[in-house]
């Protein structure tokens, strides 16, 4: 048997695979996003990125329908979209297995929460299984596949951060193909109007019962004895640490999150002198088995924020006194280092657009993507940002109740949303605002890609995660077509005709839109070589810095009459865009030579 | 639980996932566990990067410690200096002397700090200190991107437990064909760098 080196994302791509999966769609969403573009790989599966997670979700049931294995793949606030059709399909049920990936975050590091998606297991009355490493990740893919075929309901699998992005040891094996199971019609159990919904609803309470009865023997849900005095209840990432911080205790180790088995934790507890339960974000398994009436400890001795690690575990173990301190203090990190956050790229075209609303003075809800990174100094242009394809109906509210006036004048709003995430959720806050005719100016950001997740293909693109032939769908046609009376579409660069265009959006009683194309440099290139100071005119007085241009660097040469530094570009950064040519006010900036294409 | 700590870290392009692969599966080639971890996302380039590897007979963690880790290789002077708490004392410091001064430097009082307060700061925490010439290494054998080979030549030489030859497989196999002299070439260039202290 082979065995190789995977990320849990990858593993879980191979034990669908492995598994039989034909179908699988998803939206890109950091820690979630290799699942789907490993899986495009293997022979015989149908993958595709979903303009947004509920759209993958539904296809994907819509396959299980159909008879064919089908899996959807989103991180954790993925699901809050898809909720509604995780909902559903439980009370539907499945025909050919279907598998729901969720990914969450838990420290939030590239989040914007970390709400514990194992509440949605309980919520949606579906089971949930949770891998530790990369090699239950492909066999509790693969298991879940049975389950749901077996019990006849969607199975979410768990992972996290630390699962999805940890490479450990995986065992391949080879595909299992199925035949298609036979679609019958049978509205009773595929058709949820009321009157079929109430037939459906004691099912999925039956289907819990034995689901929780199956836990109490399951493979998965094991116990590992060690010393009895302190019996630890955990799963998922949070097992890990645990392990190798108590390496003398008893573990109850639980592959299945939900339904939680009784018996075996009653067992388990009965067996043990004390039972603490540690576990990542919420108190879930904590509350339950303290609902049972078993004496337990958990979110008294571990913090309920954040993502755990060795020392976090370690820590609350020695402040409860489960382990003796070793009394000393960790070493701190060094002060005063160069911090280096995340930033736009050297020409990336959210910053010509953000460098001018700046300059227009108007509030700003921006939207999830690449250009969150606009908050950030030395922009720091962004007011609001909440979950995607927000920042179009936030601006609608505020526009309906008003910013004040500035200047004598009232103060004016924008809604700022990227291309993807236009198509994710935008479009109903659009239409939302053309009819009831709310006067917002939306722009959107249109690099042609998926950027912040990796540069996937969408709707704006129209490339296709396998290479299929797509199709580009035009943001600007879609607003005319929506009855947006003011759209223009400009290019980022074109400074011009990019501020004329927002202020006469700004100016426009109705609805405007305004599609800006920004190149992504990771698929467009600009034609110039790089561009270079020209070190008598500088004067260092930082005006390019504050484009935050990360080519744009301090030099070491000091300007005589400022005593400040002058600026310098990297060549090899700069990709030859011209912004801070067309920030700075000193022709301090000399244009890189054309770069000539041979064909 | 007898383990070995890594860690790995630079900035978004220079290659700290793929060396931090290479480790891992060094670990993997002398037939113990391996785990390695990093996140990912934030599809900028320049961002920080982190990876930890971890070999062992029976490893569960990905993740290392603060003050846990036995080999700190800091692909650029920066973020070896940010990460040296996690040096456990008495644990080696592969530094590369690879500036790359982030932009948040231009509205900033702070200086990028020269090579020998890194070293100075490093002394604190341990006398095992390698400070390579990498980039410039690199350049002299016609190939900066194999400044990381020359790092991990230099790492095998510091852990003389592992055959020279489970690090060479793993690099042939990992570095594009046409490249492969080049990484050799590389390797035996920092292997003998790393052969400055004794390990």
């Amino acid at each position: 048997m082979t065995k190789t080196l995977l990320s849990g994302n990858e593993a879980i791509a191979r034990g669908a695979w492995e598994a039989g999966v034909e179908i699988a769609a998803a939206y890109p969403g950091t820690p979630s996003t290799e699942i789907l573009q490993t899986l495009a790989t293997y022979d015989g599966v149908y993958a595709e990125w979903s303009a947004n997670e509920k759209v993958a979700l539904d296809v994907a049931i819509g396959a299980a329908y159909a008879g064919k294995r089908a899996l959807a793949a989103m991180k954790h606030v993925g699901l809050n979209v898809a909720s509604e059709s995780l909902f559903y399909s439980s009370y539907t049920g499945v025909n050919a297995g279907l598998v729901i990936i969720t990914a969450d975050d838990p420290g939030m590091h590239s989040s914007q929460n970390e709400q514990d998606n194992r509440n949605y297991a309980r919520f949606a009355k579906v089971p949930m299984l949770e891998p530790s490493n990369s090699q239950e990740a492909k066999d509790f893919t693969m298991l879940a596949f049975d389950l749901s075929e077996q019990f006849d309901t969607p199975v979410l699998v768990r992972s996290t951060t630390r699962v999805s992005h940890a490479k450990s040891v995986v065992a391949l094996g080879e595909r299992t193909t199925y035949p298609q199971r036979k679609y019958v019609k049978n509205p009773a159990k595929y058709v949820m109007v009321p009157s079929n919904a109430r037939g459906r609803h004691p099912v999925i309470e039956e289907r819990l019962e034995r689901l929780r009865e199956w836990a109490e023997t399951a493979e998965v849900n094991r116990i590992e004895w060690g010393d009895r005095k302190l019996g630890i209840v955990s799963a998922g990432a949070a097992y890990n640490y645990a392990r190798e911080v108590f390496p003398e205790a008893s573990f109850l180790k639980l592959g299945m999150a939900w339904p939680l088995p009784e018996r075996l934790i009653r067992e388990f507890a009965a067996a043990v002198d004390e039972l603490v339960v540690v576990e990542e974000l919420d108190p879930f398994i904590e509350n339950w088995i303290r609902a049972l009436g078993i004496p337990v400890r958990g979110k008294d001795i571990f913090p309920m924020v954040g993502e755990f690690t060795l020392g976090v575990v370690r820590e609350a173990a020695e402040r409860a006194g489960l382990l003796p301190s070793d009394g000393g203090a960790p070493v701190q990190p060094l002060a005063d280092l160069p911090s280096r956050p995340p930033v736009m790229c050297a020409g990336c075209g959210h910053r010509d657009v953000f460098w001018l609303l700046r300059k227009l003075k108007v509030v700003i809800n921006s939207d999830i993507g690449c250009y969150s990174l606009a908050v950030v100094p030395p922009l720091e242009a962004t007011d609001t940002i909440g979950c995607m394809g927000a920042s179009i109906g936030v601006a609608s509210g505020m526009a309906r109740a008003g910013l004040g006036t500035q200047r004598g004048r009232p103060r004016k709003n924008v809604a700022v949303i990227g291309d993807s995430t236009f198509f994710h959720s935008g479009i109903p806050a659009l239409a939302s605002a053309v009819y009831n005719q709310t006067p917002i100016t939306v722009v959107v950001l249109d690099n042609r890609n998926t950027g912040m997740t990796g540069h996937q293909g969408n709707p704006a693109s129209g490339d296709t995660l396998q290479g299929r032939p797509g199709k580009r769908i035009d943001i600007a046609a879609v607003a005319r077509a929506m009855g947006v009376e003011y759209v223009a579409a400009v290019e980022s660069r074109d400074w011009d005709a990019l501020e004329k265009a927002l202020r006469e959006a700004l100016d426009f009683p109705g609805p405007a839109v305004v599609v800006s194309h920004d190149i992504c440099v990771f698929r467009e290139h600009y034609t110039r070589e790089p561009y270079r100071i020209i070190e008598d005119a500088c004067n260092g007085c930082t005006l390019c810095f504050r484009i935050g241009c990360p080519a744009i660097l301090k030099s070491d040469v000091i300007d005589v009459d400022s005593g400040r530094p002058k600026a310098y570009i990297d060549p090899a950064q700069c990709v030859g865009c011209g912004q801070c040519y067309d920030v700075c006010a000193r022709q301090a900036i000399e244009p890189g030579a054309p770069i000539e294409f041979q064909l | 639980m007898n383990i070995t700590n890594f860690l790995v870290t630079g900035v978004g392009g220079q290659g700290t996932l793929l060396a931090a692969d290479i480790i891992a599966e060094v670990g993997l080639a002398q037939g113990l566990e391996a785990k390695k971890s990093e996140v990912h996302g934030m599809a900028q380039r320049g961002g920080v990067v982190v990876s930890h590897v971890r070999w062992g007979e029976r490893v569960y963690s990905p993740l290392v410690s603060v003050g846990a880790v036995d080999y700190l290789i800091g692909q650029e002077i920066v973020e070896g200096m940010r990460f040296l708490h996690y040096l456990k004392p008495g644990g080696l410091l592969l530094l590369s002397s690879e500036t790359l001064p982030p932009p948040s430097l231009t509205l900033s009082k702070i200086k990028y700090p020269a090579p020998e307060e890194a070293l100075e700061a490093a002394r604190k925490v341990t006398d095992r200190v390698v400070f390579i010439a990498a980039p410039k290494l690199a350049e002299e054998l016609g190939n900066r991107r194999v400044a990381n080979t020359i790092l991990l030549g230099a790492l095998s030489a510091q852990m003389p437990e592992v055959d020279p030859k489970f690090w060479l497989d793993v690099i042939v196999r990992r570095v594009p064909q046409k490249a492969v002299e080049v990484n050799r070439e590389a390797f035996e260039l920092g292997r003998k760098m790393g052969q400055e202290i004794a390990p």
